[in-house]
């Protein structure tokens, strides 16, 4: 079997005397769609911020395609507080960290759970941001305008991918003043065009009435198909969740409950104890 | 819309040919040594200095204050640089003609003023630019004044005359030459701006962590705005000396930061418009119409209270004040100058008295009811 898209082993996240992330070992495979779930304050914010690279782990390591691309174990005073476990494992590892654009540039893109837009720039200009990362032409080259070739190509992809998303008539409009739904949206197609092969997305329902959610879910789905995505996801709607993932991972006080296909987890005893509550009726 | 753009480049031509024909009138009448031609060349000359920080402060939103510090390498790199050989025993005498002993020709030395500053700038930023908001300006004002009080270092005398002026460096005969090199300079900004690279800096400004998360190197891309936000500050203060015949350390001091930061906000931060019109206002302002506040008039026999010695400024500290804090956008706040906006007011006004003279009412928004 081919690597997994993504893959974390024994990732441990500490602040101070708090292990928000408690040696969490997952996977996302070719085309799957993976979700993160767990009550509020499980880390599941905290494990996306470390697989982005905004927090670096303070133990394990994360990899892409089979690529380490983050890599750490306590040493000196942080390993006399260390309080997860496995400090050892790493030590031959040589410290690897990469910055969050590093990551992006590795093909794997995000949207943040408070929507963090370009706010007073327009919609183009947001997913034309993006395309950025994959000009070749150089600072001088970009100022005097010898790049027209690349520059007209990036117009031209930022374009089509609005026209996939359906913003395109709102090209023009400042990102601040779209509806939610719409900046949500915004958020995903301008993650798509850095043109990632995994694609994360930090609660994309958060604040979404039932209609809007379930558009979003065939709008995931859509993307899936014609990006050739692997999806990670974290959200709070169970409808949602149990409707598109092919599998979960139930995340309690920072640490792996549970794992499997959506029907083994709503079954799991622990699961239900901690997290779903004794209504589930799904 | 075609057609628009067409009515635009015309307008913007027009508006070019008619500023060459005034300066070149003025440059050969008795014009020439007026306030006017004094105000349109610094106001040419504050123009690029504050594009250059408008760059830095707001297009990639950091807020620098190393300004001063910028405009000084590149003031004394070009003055050095293009002194006559023989009259170098006269300006460095006490070093006996100082070390550099050649003389390079103007553009060449102009363009090494902004490559020194330049290059100044990658040194400092390299540690500097990793500190947020505060920390960079206070960082950065504090690289200017210890500039300051190195190049008047007595050791450093042969190179930098110490804390004796510098003069007698090549100036320029045409009140035109810092209107093309300001000019010049404020396109290739222009440009910048709306290249990829000057997306990715508004991308900074905007929010750093979502930059970052679509691929865009902070480190890298503040580098570069930082850079050429100085190489373009050494080419003002190289200009600015040339304007007022010496260059002398003590002169850029954080007050001369502060005065263009000023100029950045009443124009508007993030405007390139805003920055050029705010710098011939405020320099027209400081230099002509607010004089008259500092001379004690009579008129008649009534001497006119307050007036007198530094009232000037009293004054401009007010206006300043009632600008931050009622227009906190300036002239222009974000937006840039646009013929299509002047042809819609016109648009507006034209109706307006149309219907006044008709005698039909005009209603908000031009509709008219009969």
């Amino acid at each position: 079997m081919s690597e997994p898209v993504l893959k974390l082993e024994n990732v441990t996240m500490q602040f101070g005397g708090v292990v928000a992330v408690d040696d969490l070992s997952m996977e996302v495979r070719q085309g799957e769609i993976v979700a993160l779930i767990g009550p509020n304050g499980a880390g599941k914010t905290t494990a996306f911020n470390v697989v982005t690279g905004v927090y670096a782990p303070t133990n394990g390591c994360l990899y892409l395609d089979g690529k380490p691309y983050l890599c750490e174990h306590p040493a000196g005073k942080a390993k006399k507080t260390y309080l997860g476990s496995d400090a050892d494992k790493f030590v031959r590892h040589p410290t690897l960290r990469k910055t969050p654009d590093q990551i992006t540039n590795m093909g794997l893109a995000r949207t943040f759970q408070n929507i963090r837009l370009f706010g007073k720039l327009t919609v183009f200009e947001n997913v034309l941001i993006a395309k950025h990362m994959h000009a070749r032409g150089g600072f001088l080259a970009a100022t005097f305008h010898l790049n027209g070739r690349e520059e007209a190509r990036m117009r031209r992809e930022a374009m089509e991918l609005l026209e996939i998303v359906g913003l395109a008539e709102l090209k023009d409009e400042t990102a601040a003043n779209l509806p939610y739904g719409q900046q949500r949206r915004l958020e995903i197609a301008r993650a798509l065009a850095t043109d990632p092969r995994l694609l994360i997305l930090d609660e994309p329902a958060a604040g979404m009435n039932p209609q809007e959610t379930v558009e979003l879910t065939e709008f995931i789905r859509e993307i899936r198909e014609q990006f050739d995505l692997s999806i990670l996801l974290i959200e709070h709607h169970m409808n949602l969740v149990m409707d598109i993932s092919d599998r979960i991972y139930v995340l309690e006080f920072g640490k792996l409950i549970a794992e499997g296909i959506p029907v083994e987890v709503q079954a799991d005893e622990r699961v239900i104890e901690a997290y779903l509550g004794v209504d589930l009726d799904a | 819309m075609k057609n628009n753009k067409k009515r635009n480049l015309l307008c913007s031509l027009l508006l070019a040919a008619a500023l060459v024909a005034l300066l070149l009138y003025i440059d050969n009448s008795p014009l020439k040594s007026s306030m006017l031609s004094t105000v349109l060349q610094k106001g040419a000359i504050y123009a690029l200095l504050v594009v250059s920080m408008n760059l830095l402060n707001g297009f990639t939103g950091l807020f620098s204050l190393g300004q001063a510090g910028f405009m000084l390498l590149g003031a004394y790199t070009y003055a050095i640089l293009t002194i006559p050989v023989a009259q170098r025993i006269n300006v460095y005498q006490y070093f006996d003609g100082g070390i550099v002993q050649f003389q390079m020709p103007q553009i060449p030395a102009l363009i090494l003023a902004g490559l020194v500053a330049a290059v100044f700038a990658a040194l400092i930023g390299a540690p500097v630019l990793r500190l947020k908001s505060d920390y960079l300006a206070i960082a950065t004002l504090g690289f200017a004044e210890i500039l300051r009080a190195v190049i008047q270092w007595e050791k450093l005398g042969p190179l930098t005359n110490a804390s004796n002026i510098l003069r007698k460096f090549t100036g320029y005969n045409s009140i035109l030459f810092p209107f093309i090199v300001s000019g010049i300079c404020i396109a290739i900004i222009v440009l910048l701006i709306n290249s990829t690279y000057g997306r990715a800096f508004k991308a900074i400004r905007e929010d750093e962590i979502a930059a970052e998360a679509m691929g865009i190197n902070l480190m890298k891309h503040k580098m570069l705005s930082f850079c050429t936000s100085s190489f373009f500050a050494g080419i003002g203060g190289a200009l600015l000396a040339m304007f007022q015949f010496n260059a002398h350390a003590k002169n850029f001091t954080t007050a001369m930061t502060y005065e263009i930061l000023l100029i950045v906000v009443i124009g508007g931060i993030g405007s390139i418009t805003g920055s050029i019109l705010g710098s011939f206002l405020y320099v027209a302002c400081s230099e002509w119409w607010l004089r008259f506040l500092d001379n004690p008039t009579v008129i008649g026999t009534f001497k006119v209270p307050l007036l007198g010695h530094g009232f000037r400024m009293v004054v401009f500290s007010v206006v300043i004040m009632v600008i931050v804090l009622f227009y906190r956008q300036g002239l222009m706040g974000t937006r840039e100058f646009s013929w299509d906006a002047v042809f819609a007011f016109f648009g507006k006004l034209g109706r307006f008295f149309r219907n006044l003279f008709t005698g039909k009412k005009a209603v908000k928004g031009g509709v008219v009811h009969e």
